[in-house]
């Protein structure tokens, strides 16, 4: 039943918007109808045919339903450019809306939902309320979703006209597939909403599950995502639910399968009896091992879910190891999800199996994929001690084969295992020094050197070998440079010829501590490192539960909360009309691969970024390098990171920010900015006016060494800015890529060039309150003796003004949101004193003791820390909580 | 949690957009056509690429067929696995549609593909994916007529997968046992893991609302019902059913009921772990004789019952990559180690055999009409993913 529409394609180049025109007027149906097509097709091409819409339009009272469906069509893409014209249209929307065939209805009200133009919603809100209560059910299914559509172009009047009350009465609505549309419109709307909207009660709960025997598989999957945010109100409820959904295990789509899986997980979180959880967990295993079986891309996703599902109930595919093993013609993606299941499931009762499967991968052809195999070995070497030996000789096993990115893997691994193992497995030595001269990676060279640096007592002739590496020193990338120094050091041996800051400063403070004091010297270099371990069952507690909430949707296909990715923006009236409370509700960009670790949790990939690619990130696109010759930076090392460019936009809203540089400084740019912590992540939240009379692109940035060595995590990402008009964009920053020497101090100086302006230079500055890690409570002893260990010299105190305590509570609560911990209270006479504790990146702790008299101005803040010089940058912090 | 896509984006094999529908209007052709092109570009071929990617705020779900990428895009935190799997959907549709889903296809049918993707989602939600159902209300051309005057009953039943009034003159079932044996065996000769794959295929020619009961060898069944088991049971791993079964009644009492769709469909799939003897052996061993000559020894072995015949076998041997080096007077190949030894791989069918063991005991058909349906079974097992790894 093939069709030749193929030849609407075609039509003559010269004047074909006026031959269409004239199709268009036609006194003939089948000749008009023939030019919608055609019209159609140009749209489909991408052509704008927009400038047709009144005889688009003309066409649209008809009795055929197929033209009329390509008019509707035409409108959803083209009422916004011609939303004057648009309204022209209303008419004919609402006579079909009451149109006796339910297809017609449906259609009409399903368009105008569409058409994101204000006069058109005005007119769809009586048609809609008809709609949900129509007779025939197609129609009340497609009016439910109309409400979600209603709802994201204008909320208000989607609560001023009930629509959200007539939602909730289609929950009990007798069809099956009205009942599943209207809670997925529910669920969104709740999503979009702060204020409760869509609460499940038991009552809801019974309907709902009973209308899961009946609706459509996509309906199943509505009700079953927006079901496992109902928390059952004891073990005995949530075992009730259990049962009821368990049999949507047996479904053949794999979506209403996960879906109930991750109901069925949530709801086990209340069951107490173990024999209960040890049955589901038996009833949960065959469905997920089956997933196995679907379609490539469904494995995937199914395999990122077992991958959460294992780190919480590792019972569950205990037995099942098998099934992970890489098929010879799986897609490299899903071999390479396999295989860090594999790693979670590797046990010492399963290892030696798995030993050879990895041995088997290792000789495969993709190389992504044999080093991520060689690499699992060592994860499994350190992960399960008893097996480390074996997982050695595989290694040496693979070493001689010969194949070069083999070797240069299975030698950073077992770096790895030497740190774990310290001083157990050093026989293997001889046999890595073999394959010294095939090492040219810098990861696997400064691996090799490690470990003759470390083992250099028991090595002859470490001296010769490290020699070798030293001719070619200054051509070595920093990484092997700095492991090379720390390994010579060792050998007695470090007098070098460098341009790199950091590797001269490091090479002067060996040398000179070598020189006045071996024994020192031979402390710090040789200093215990910290031990390696298994990291395997990666993600904390609490983001697993989130993760866990989230089974089936991208959030667990990404490991990250749904919040890090989420860039939905509400409607463009809504964004330019009011300022979003708390910055909320507009989303960024997260663009950071910076702090993409290799430890199996991708983060959301970027277009720039593949997924697998081990530890190095590409380089950024097209470096500036006229930018970095006026900052005067090095442009090497960790600098890579800090060059950007402009890909696509991103749009985002938020609160004002503090203007930076004034249109007047800026011949007509404006930026504003401000450093922002969300979710654990810094981001430089940044706006750009155009007051100029041109548009303006290409916007880079880049930021001078400071103290945190704060430097952008990605791309900036700015659009073309019009005349007249400003963007907003959310940086996501990395820290310590650029260290500035010298104190602490809370300097940023930052440069922005764009394609038509000159470098503009403004300072901002850097504000404790966004380093302040989520991590920073501490245990009240833990506070007792930190407090007590660090000498009386790292005690400083300061008297702050002009701020008074009115309730202590409401301080703590106060201080909360910006990390600032409460620990303990006490009262000294008339005075409250507060103990709290804070911490920065890398660890440094801020113990901080409060004093004050309620209702008095005047606070004494007193703080200890290891890191004193920071002081003033921490109650420059602290005064800004308190007063704002 | 809930999340819809974007859009739905139709491309040619360089990213392309081919024809798209426009869900939500916050994802335009020409930021998903930038995107995608490049990707492509840079990827060289979408195989190794992860079918979930982040890009400027918008994820991208994408599946291959033919020389058409079916592509999603989204804002929100939306249902990955629903999304996907409804993309294998619109395949299904547009091949029932257009036999074949290809560029040229979708050319020749874009008006039906507006429609249908109209249709199938709704604001970013899968609605309807009956291809059967939705051909009774969006026709092609050469089938249209002027004016449908309400969408089937099926669209919204509670059997949304069969019309009313369907009628045949002979009434009759055929149904498929079809058993896909996988596995793998490592190169010392140990069977690293083997599984088999069932699947009842059933073709149903029946008039009118048809009430079918189906019963199998199940052990937990027979059990249940007090009956001996001995010898003939089958214990099934794990059981997927057609969305037409009654999961509820299953989970209850083990009874298969259903009302049939019309026509060809997966009643259900089962899989099985249990470790099973390979049904075909094959042994490989491979001699290096010259740099320009080598000899492989393939010994094939079958281990089924003599009564069985194993049909249409095959036996794919890996390739090897021999690289010569022309200089006169001699010729030599360079000593290549093969890159990747690549499995044996095995194909056969058996016919009239299960390896499970399982049998059909009765399918029972009622239908208010009172008709008797004459349903005809036959069983086949045959090679699924049968590898052998070589030395």
């Amino acid at each position: 039943m093939s069709g030749h529409d193929s030849k609407y394609f075609s039509t003559t180049k010269k004047g074909e918007i006026p031959e269409l025109k004239e199709e268009l007027n036609s006194q003939y149906k089948d000749k008009r109808k023939d030019a919608v097509k055609k019209v159609i097709a140009a749209m489909t091409v991408g052509k704008d045919v927009s400038s047709l819409f009144t005889d688009v339009l003309n066409c649209m009272q008809t009795e055929n339903l197929e033209l009329k469906k390509l008019v509707y069509l035409y409108l959803i893409n083209y009422a916004k450019s011609q939303p004057d014209l648009a309204i022209l249209a209303v008419n004919t929307f609402v006579k079909d809306t009451q149109d006796p065939n339910p297809l017609i209805r449906a259609l009409a009200v399903r368009t105008m939902g569409c058409i994101r133009v204000d006069k058109i919603t005005e007119y769809l809100c009586d048609p809609l309320q008809r709609c949900l209560k129509d007779d025939d059910p197609y129609v009340r299914k497609t009016a439910a979703i109309c409400v979600a559509k209603l709802y994201d172009i204008n909320a208000e009047l989607v609560e001023d006209r009930g629509f959200l009350d007539a939602l909730k009465d289609l929950i009990s609505d007798n069809n099956p597939m009205v009942v599943a549309n209207a809670v997925a419109a529910l669920a969104e709307i709740q999503d979009n909403s702060s204020t409760p909207i869509f609460e499940i009660t038991s009552h809801t709960l019974s309907k709902l599950l009973t209308a899961l025997n009946e609706c459509t598989e996509w309906g199943q999957v509505f009700i079953l995502d927006a079901l496992s945010k109902y928390k059952a109100a004891d073990a005995r409820e949530a075992e009730n639910i259990v049962e009821r959904v368990t049999p949507r295990l047996q479904h053949a789509n794999c979506a209403v399968v996960l879906s109930a899986v991750k109901m069925i997980l949530q709801q086990m979180e209340l069951i107490t009896s173990p024999d209960v959880v040890r049955n589901l967990c038996k009833k949960m295993a065959p469905p997920l091992v089956t997933l196995l079986s679907a379609e490539p891309e469904i494995q995937y996703v199914a395999l990122r879910n077992i991958n959460l599902i294992v780190q919480r109930r590792p019972t569950i595919l205990a037995h099942e190891i098998k099934v992970f093993f890489c098929k010879y013609n799986d897609p490299i993606y899903v071999k390479m999800e396999k295989l860090e299941i594999m790693i979670k499931l590797a046990s010492d009762r399963n290892i030696d199996q798995v030993l050879l499967e990895f041995k088997e991968y290792a000789t495969e052809v993709d190389v992504d994929f044999v080093r991520k195999a060689v690499r699992a070995i060592g994860r499994c070497a350190i992960k399960l001690e008893r097996a480390a030996e074996r997982c050695i000789s595989v290694l040496l096993e693979l070493i001689k084969i010969k194949v070069n990115y083999v070797v240069q893997e299975a030698i950073i691994v077992i770096k790895d295992i030497f740190r774990r193992y310290p001083n157990t497995y050093e026989s293997i030595i001889a046999t890595l020094c073999e394959s010294l001269d095939t090492l040219d990676e810098p990861e696997a060279k400064a691996s090799m050197i490690w470990i003759i640096g470390e083992y250099a007592e028991r090595i002859d002739n470490a001296d010769e070998l490290l020699e070798s590496f030293l001719e070619s020193f200054p051509e070595e990338p920093a990484q092997v440079q700095l492991q090379l120094l720390t390994a010579t050091v060792v050998l007695n041996n470090a007098t070098v010829e460098t341009d790199n800051p950091d590797l001269r400063d490091r090479a002067y403070i060996y040398w000179r501590l070598l020189s006045t004091d071996p024994e020192a010297a031979k402390d710090v270099v040789l200093a215990e490192k910290p031990v390696i371990s298994d990291d395997s069952n990666q993600f904390d507690s609490s983001l697993l539960d989130e993760l866990l909430a989230n089974i089936a949707t991208l959030s667990s296909v990404y490991h990250k909360p749904p919040e890090t990715f989420v860039t939905r923006v509400r409607t463009l009236q809504k964004t330019e009309e009011e300022e979003f409370p708390e910055g909320s509700e507009g989303g960024y960009s997260e663009t950071s691969s910076a702090h993409a670790a290799d430890n199996g949790a991708s983060p959301p990939p970027t277009s720039s970024t593949p997924p697998y690619a081990t530890t190095k990130q590409p380089a950024p696109a097209a470096p500036v390098p006229d930018l970095l010759d006026l900052m005067g930076l090095d442009g090497d090392g960790g600098g890579d990171n800090a060059v950007v460019s402009v890909d696509q936009p991103v749009k985002t809203a938020g609160p004002p920010l503090p203007v930076l540089l004034p249109a007047a400084s800026g011949q007509g740019l404006e930026i504003s900015a401000q450093m922002v912590r969300r979710d654990g992540q810094i981001f430089y939240s940044l706006m750009f006016e155009n007051n100029t009379q041109t548009p303006l692109d290409g916007f880079m940035i880049q930021f001078n060494k400071n103290t945190f060595g704060l430097a952008a995590g990605g791309p900036l990402q700015v659009p073309q800015v019009q005349p007249g008009t400003s963007e907003r964009t959310l940086l996501p920053m990395v820290l310590f890529q650029n260290i500035a020497p010298g104190p602490p101090n809370s300097l940023l100086q930052v440069a922005v060039k764009n394609n038509q302006q000159p470098v503009w230079y403004f300072n901002d500055r850097i504000s404790l309150l966004v380093l302040f890690t989520e991590d920073g409570r501490m245990e009240r002893t833990a506070f007792l003796e930190t407090w007590k260990s660090l000498p009386d010299s790292n005690e400083v105190s300061r008297d702050i003004p002009g701020i008074v305590i009115n309730n202590v509570d409401a301080t703590i609560e106060q201080l909360a949101p910006s990390n600032m911990f409460f620990i303990a209270k006490r009262k000294n006479a008339n005075q409250d004193v507060l103990y709290l504790s804070a911490k920065i990146p890398r660890g440094i702790p801020f113990l901080i003791e409060l004093t004050a008299v309620i209702g008095v101005p005047g606070l004494k803040c007193a703080i200890k820390t290891p890191n004193p010089e920071m002081a003033p940058l921490f109650f420059e912090a602290l005064e800004t909580v308190l007063k704002s | 949690m809930a999340g819809a896509a974007s859009a739905l984006f139709l491309l040619d094999i360089k990213g392309r957009v081919l024809v798209w529908r426009d869900y939500r209007g916050d994802v335009s052709a020409l930021q998903a056509e930038r995107f995608f092109t490049k990707f492509l570009e840079k990827e060289g071929d979408s195989d190794s690429q992860d079918p979930v990617v982040y890009d400027n705020g918008v994820t991208y779900m994408f599946i291959q067929h033919n020389n058409v990428y079916l592509m999603t895009a989204s804002r929100q935190n939306c249902n990955a696995a629903s999304l996907l799997l409804f993309l294998h959907r619109v395949v299904d549709v547009f091949k029932h549609y257009f036999e074949e889903l290809e560029e040229e296809s979708l050319r020749d049918n874009f008006v039906v593909v507006y429609e249908l993707l109209d249709e199938m989602m709704d604001f970013g939600y899968p609605q309807y994916t009956e291809a059967k159902i939705l051909s009774e209300f969006i026709k092609t051309d050469a089938y249209r007529m002027e004016v449908s005057q309400r969408p089937p009953m099926a669209v919204t039943n509670a059997v949304s997968w069969r019309s009313e009034g369907i009628h045949y003159k002979k009434n009759e079932v055929f149904l498929d046992v079809v058993e896909s044996v996988n596995i793998l065996v490592n190169s010392n000769g140990q069977i690293v893991r083997s599984e088999v794959v069932g699947a009842l295929k059933m073709r149903t020619y029946l008039s009118g609302m048809p009430e079918c009961k189906l019963g199998l060898n199940d052990r937990v069944l027979l059990e249940a019902q007090g009956r001996s088991t001995k010898g003939k049971a089958i214990d099934l791993d794990d059981i997927k059913f057609h969305q037409c079964v009654r999961l509820a009644r299953f989970e209850n009492d083990r009874t298969i009921s259903f009302v049939p769709p019309d026509g060809a469909f997966d009643l259900m799939t089962y899989r099985l772990s249990t470790q099973v003897k390979p049904l075909i052996w094959v042994e490989a061993q491979i001699e290096r004789h010259s740099r320009s000559r080598m000899e492989i020894m393939v010994k094939a072995r079958s281990q089924f019952k003599e009564r069985s015949t194993a049909t249409n076998v095959e036996i794919e041997l890996p390739e090897y990559m021999l690289r010569a080096e022309f200089s006169l007077p001699s010729i030599t190949a360079e000593d290549i180690v093969p890159e990747r030894k690549a499995p044996i791989r095995v194909k056969f069918e058996i016919p009239y055999f299960t390896v499970s063991g399982i049998q059909v005991r009765y399918l029972k058909i009622i239908e208010k009409s009172g008709y008797q349906a004459l349903p005809w079974v036959r069983y086949i097992t045959m090679a699924g993913e049968y590898e052998l790894r070589v030395m």
